[in-house]
């Protein structure tokens, strides 16, 4: 992922960009929104208004989409989005104790985002991995059978300090 | 005989039915389908709504989300029935009533489903009915009334929306989303009736909240104002302004708007005789219950402190003016004329009907004219707009109006918008066209500038032509010339409705290869290519519409532009049925009215020529005197003659010539040499400043009569309030008459409007009762049409065979040069209305606060300005200073202007070429230079100018000298 932290020129070229690319595309809203946040790691609100004009859309139709879909974020996030399973398999074979530690050892809440900018902590509910509960998903790749020692290797190969809980 | 249900008659204006009908169009009794409501029979259309259907058996299912302007919804889950033989409680406003369907919209389950979500709206909902604005309109609380809630077991501890802040943003309504219970009608209002989208939802579930924009302020999203949203809200969320500071109202009059050409019907509601709002009425036949700023919010500026409510006079215009009764008004008025027309002749007077007051009322300006001044000066402001349009459609169709109603727009298919700008100016009428287009008819924009209907959401043009200014009659030709060479064109439609001696002629004529696109591609700059795509589109995609504006009348060649679009709708057999036609866009409330009630100097009520002995003879019958067969002056033979010195006396109704006409300088050299300036009007108007005798006028909330919208609706306008000045203004022009000894007996304007039908066979079946009758009528409305005409030329043309008429392009004299190279075209915006006396005086001005020259950034690069700079524009008519907005809406060499605000001198600027037929100015085409102002000097010698009359002119209405202030 190339993640911008702010909106300027690099990050309007690639919003522009994606909106030439999914020019042809009927209801295209949702893919773009995918590529935006791919791309920047975050749907920035300056955006909205691009795209907007780019789909012949009203900015509070487009507003609307991206804050109904808790899967897009409006703020920069961290270099790696780190999302722990709380739904109901993986909480019944010790999820809640992963969600405990990881907020522990990142030291941050939900949605929230280490303070060197490295990893954003989100909850999610089911990803199709239930067999192998509890479920943690680092980008693209699921890992199931999740520990807090698993976890801490994780974090540990994410290349972040985990910071001593207070 | 076959008999029908009608959905839009078979329904109570007062009545929400919930849903809107399946179709608006007529359904045969037979078809009708039948189920049973509660054991009552009811037959309803196929596609109607449960719901609707409950309602029209006189059942009212309890409902939140739904109301009968929008589609429905189904989120509120409080109108669930239980239909015999399905599982569970379908919502009745989604579900289609179905043949033989048994429907129980009450028992126990129902009730307690109810209760229950009528308990989880109000766990979030404040509980203060008693000191809420929408106390007494809230169908929140009619709803919780209905459904026997008790109490709420939840508590109100638990997270809730109750301490957000309210959004004040918008002078007119007030946004309190604590009290919103996200049943989404304001942002489906936003889309369906209005078509901006400006609104949303934003997040989900507990967070839901309705948002302008991007979570913004009211006014900082793309919000337009039009009210529509707050109309449609339930609750207090949306709630105007006026009603949170003085309560609701206690009773309401039907009125038609004083704005625009759409007419609009409204409700004023009122309390006593305040006006407390104004909502449009859902039975209106022009706006279908939509409303613009304007009309919905706008009205303040009728009891604004500058109205002026007495008579005054003064012996010159640099003397103080006097307080008067209206008798010593009108005796000094009368004195004055009768002293001019002996020292300077009978034709040395005139008068100015006015497109603002009402067909009674202009009816009596040029009765007085011709019957007590003896000559027939008398002209109007559609001189200044659509004079053309009168001219072009009388000799093509034979009638001088559009030949559609609004509702048309509905069943067409492609629509060519040539110099119109919808969207500012006809704002009602902009929705039901996007509307339109938004399922799916096809759009030609005929425009230099990139205007809102161009491109917006869910809107895009399939061709825009940007033409250059002046070059209109090149692009008709070619539009014609590329259907008829490639064979595009209604042939039988051609033989059988037209004249086809004049079509053969014209056949040769356009068919001519200097009418080609690819000859007239470089007067247009319309590439050819584009114009074939967009002619072959208009004369294929089924019915074809052409909507038009003042960019198609106000130039030289504004009379041959308007044939030749008469010529196209003909060559495409689109007249004559729904959803085609000419539809000239009109501007003022009654420009229509008040060309057809003979404002004009050649024709008598009907469209009528003056020199026609029969028609004479039935006006000089009923109005006792002798009538003058020679036409008298237009406006701008009235002006030249009074710079030349021949014409010293004019009574001026409800017009501000001094700001609205072109080549402002000429027009203030022309009132300053009249001796006897009569002006009437609710405001000291630029024009009064010149004025010796100033007659208090009414606004249309203080009288009774009619206007004439541009479909030819006659709609009525009622009292709603006393007159401020104690006399209404066709009283005033009686009163005047009187004085000139000519007296005329009217008690009321409905005497008037007899009159008017008596003499003229378009209206002989207008009546005040007939009115009171069907809410409005369109004419022809006599014996041959008694419930008045929708759409004109159906069988046939009024003038028989429709006529093709010959349409050369003429290129304008108002060329660019390096001395003017930029061509300067002028136009509305939304917020205000033609020269601002009345949305000037309202808090529409936040709006728009002063005119702005719009630039292309290429021609404001090149002179160095940037946004917000004062620039100095010169032609060879004026100069004047303004600040500039530098726009890609623009093309490269146009700039644009507005008029609304007096020192902005737009009019300084435009010049005094006219139209060829009937001498509308070219206020759409002046060759101008723009330049950057540098240092402090900010104001042009004429700003200067008017800055020190327009002071000394305050002064002497305060009665002070005006030199010692």
């Amino acid at each position: 992922m190339n993640h911008v932290q702010h909106w300027g020129e690099q990050a309007q070229k690639a919003v522009a960009a994606i909106l030439d690319a999914h020019q042809k595309t009927p209801s295209s809203l949702l893919p773009i929104l995918h590529d935006i946040q791919d791309q920047l790691g975050y749907v920035p609100a300056e955006a909205v208004e691009e795209i907007a004009a780019g789909l012949n859309l009203s900015r509070a139709e487009v507003h609307g989409v991206v804050s109904f879909y808790r899967h897009f974020s409006t703020k920069p996030r961290g270099r790696h989005i780190v999302e722990v399973c709380c739904a109901e398999s993986c909480q019944a074979v010790g999820g809640r104790i992963v969600e405990a530690h990881a907020k522990a050892t990142l030291g941050v809440d939900w949605y929230q985002t280490t303070r060197d900018g490295e990893i954003t902590l989100e909850p999610v509910y089911c990803l199709g991995n239930c067999a192998c509960s509890p479920s943690v998903r680092v980008g693209k790749q699921v890992l199931g059978r999740m520990t807090t020692e698993r976890f801490d290797r994780l974090v540990e190969n994410l290349g972040t300090v985990a910071v001593e809980v207070q | 005989m076959l008999e029908y249900f009608d959905p839009r008659k078979d329904s109570h204006p007062a009545i929400d039915y919930g849903t809107p009908p399946s179709s608006r169009d007529l359904v045969p009794i037979s078809e009708l389908i039948t189920l049973s409501i509660d054991g009552h029979d009811v037959q309803v259309p196929e596609g109607t709504s449960v719901m609707r259907a409950a309602v029209m058996a006189g059942i009212h299912i309890p409902k939140l989300c739904s109301t009968d302007s929008l589609e429905a919804f189904g989120s509120c889950r409080m109108c669930l029935v239980h239909i015999e033989g399905r599982r569970g409680y379908p919502a009745s406003c989604t579900t289609p009533a179905e043949e033989g369907m048994q429907v129980r919209t009450h028992n126990d389950s129902l009730a307690k489903l109810r209760r229950n979500v009528m308990e989880m709206y109000i766990s979030d909902h404040p509980l203060d009915c008693l000191t809420c604005a929408a106390n007494g309109d809230c169908e929140l609380q009619d709803m919780a009334g209905v459904v026997g809630l008790r109490h709420v077991r939840y508590g109100y501890e638990g997270n809730h929306h109750l301490g957000i802040e309210k959004d004040t943003s918008n002078p007119y309504f007030t946004f309190d989303s604590s009290k919103c219970i996200v049943c989404s009608r304001c942002v489906r209002a936003c889309e369906e009736t209005q078509g901006t989208f400006a609104l949303t939802i934003f997040g989900r579930g507990f967070e839901s909240r309705v948002s302008p924009g991007q979570n913004q302020d009211f006014v900082d999203s793309e919000c337009v104002s039009c009210g529509a949203c707050v109309q449609a809200c339930p609750t207090a969320t949306l709630t105007e302004t006026s009603i949170i500071d003085k309560g609701q109202p206690d009773h309401s009059v039907i009125t038609t708007c004083a704005y625009c050409g759409v007419g609009c019907a409204f409700k004023a509601d009122m309390q006593g005789d305040q006006v407390v709002r104004m909502t449009p009425w859902k039975q209106g036949k022009a706006n279908r219950g939509h409303s613009c700023v304007k009309g919905r919010f706008a009205f303040g500026y009728v009891t604004h402190s500058d109205r002026i409510t007495t008579p005054m006079l003064r012996e010159s215009i640099d003397q103080p003016w006097r307080k008067v009764s209206f008798e010593e008004a009108f005796e000094f008025a009368a004195k004055r004329i009768r002293g001019i027309q002996k020292q300077y002749g009978r034709t040395a007077v005139g008068g100015i009907t006015s497109s603002r007051c009402t067909n009674e009322e202009t009816y009596l300006v040029q009765k007085m004219v011709r019957a007590a001044f003896g000559n027939n000066n008398v002209d109007t402001c559609a001189r200044v707009c659509h004079s053309p349009t009168g001219f072009g459609l009388k000799t093509t169709f034979g009638e001088s109006a559009g030949t559609q109603t609004f509702d048309s727009v509905e069943k067409t298919d492609v629509m060519m918008v040539i110099g119109a700008n919808p969207t500012d100016a006809h704002p009602v009428f902009a929705s039901r066209l996007k509307k339109r287009l938004r399922e799916g008819a096809k759009l030609i924009v005929v425009d230099p500038r990139t205007i809102d209907l161009v491109r917006s959401p869910h809107i895009k043009a399939d061709y825009h032509l940007t033409l250059r200014p002046g070059t209109n009659v090149a692009f008709i030709n070619a539009m014609a010339h590329v259907i008829v060479t490639e064979g595009l064109q209604a042939d039988q439609f051609i033989a059988e409705r037209c004249d086809v001696e004049a079509f053969e002629q014209w056949k040769t004529f356009i068919s001519d290869v200097r009418h080609s696109p690819e000859s007239t591609e470089q007067y247009t700059g319309i590439s050819a290519a584009q114009m074939r795509g967009a002619a072959r589109l208009f004369a294929q995609e089924g019915n074809g519409a052409i909507y038009y504006g003042l960019g198609v009348t106000e130039h030289s060649q504004g009379s041959s532009m308007v044939m030749g679009i008469a010529n196209l709708a003909m060559l495409t057999g689109n007249i004559g049925r729904e959803g085609v036609g000419v539809n000239p866009l009109r501007g003022q409330n009654n420009v229509q009215g008040s060309c057809d009630m003979g404002s004009f100097p050649h024709e008598l009520p009907g469209y009528r020529h003056i020199s026609s002995e029969a028609v004479r003879r039935v006006f000089e019958k009923a109005w006792h005197v002798t009538l003058d067969p020679e036409p008298g002056y237009r406006i701008t033979n009235m002006l030249d003659a009074a710079v030349e010195g021949t014409y010293k006396g004019l009574y001026v109704q409800g017009e501000d010539i001094a700001q609205s006409d072109p080549n402002t300088r000429h027009v203030e050299e022309a009132l300053r040499n009249i001796e006897c300036l009569i002006v009437q009007d609710i405001f000291l108007n630029e024009t009064a400043k010149f004025a010796h005798v100033f007659l208090p006028g009414s606004s249309f909330l203080e009288k009774n009569g009619t206007f004439t919208n541009a479909e030819r609706r006659i709609s009525p306008v009622r009292q709603v309030m006393a007159p401020l000045c104690g006399l209404v203004d066709w009283q005033v022009t009686l009163g005047l008459s009187k004085a000139l000894g000519y007296e005329m007996a009217y008690n009321h304007p409905s005497d008037i409007m007899d009159e008017i039908a008596s003499l003229t066979p378009t209206f002989a079946n207008v009546s005040y009762e007939r009115l009171e009758e069907e809410g409005s009528l369109q004419w022809p409305c006599n014996d041959d049409h008694p419930d008045g005409t929708p759409i004109m030329h159906v069988e046939q043309f009024t003038r028989g065979k429709g006529y093709f008429a010959l349409t050369e392009y003429v290129p304008t004299e108002e060329k660019v040069t390096r001395r003017f190279p930029l061509l300067l075209t002028t136009g509305r915006i939304l917020s205000q209305y033609n020269v601002g006396a009345q949305t000037r005086r309202t808090e529409n001005s936040s709006w728009h606060a002063e005119d702005v020259l719009e630039i292309h950034p290429h021609d404001a690069e090149d002179r160095g300005i940037n946004d917000g700079d004062i620039v100095a524009m010169v032609s060879r008519a004026g100069d004047t200073q303004l600040r500039a907005k530098v726009s890609s809406k623009m093309q490269p060499g146009v700039v644009y202007t507005t008029f609304h605000h007096p020192e902005s001198g737009a009019n300084v600027i435009t010049t005094d070429n006219s139209d060829w037929a009937t001498n509308c100015p070219e206020y759409k085409v002046t060759a101008v230079q723009v330049t950057k102002v540098t240092g402090t000097e900010r104001v042009s010698q004429w700003q200067t100018q008017f800055a020190e009359f327009t002071k000394k002119q305050i002064a002497l209405l305060n009665g002070s000298e005006g030199d010692e202030q």
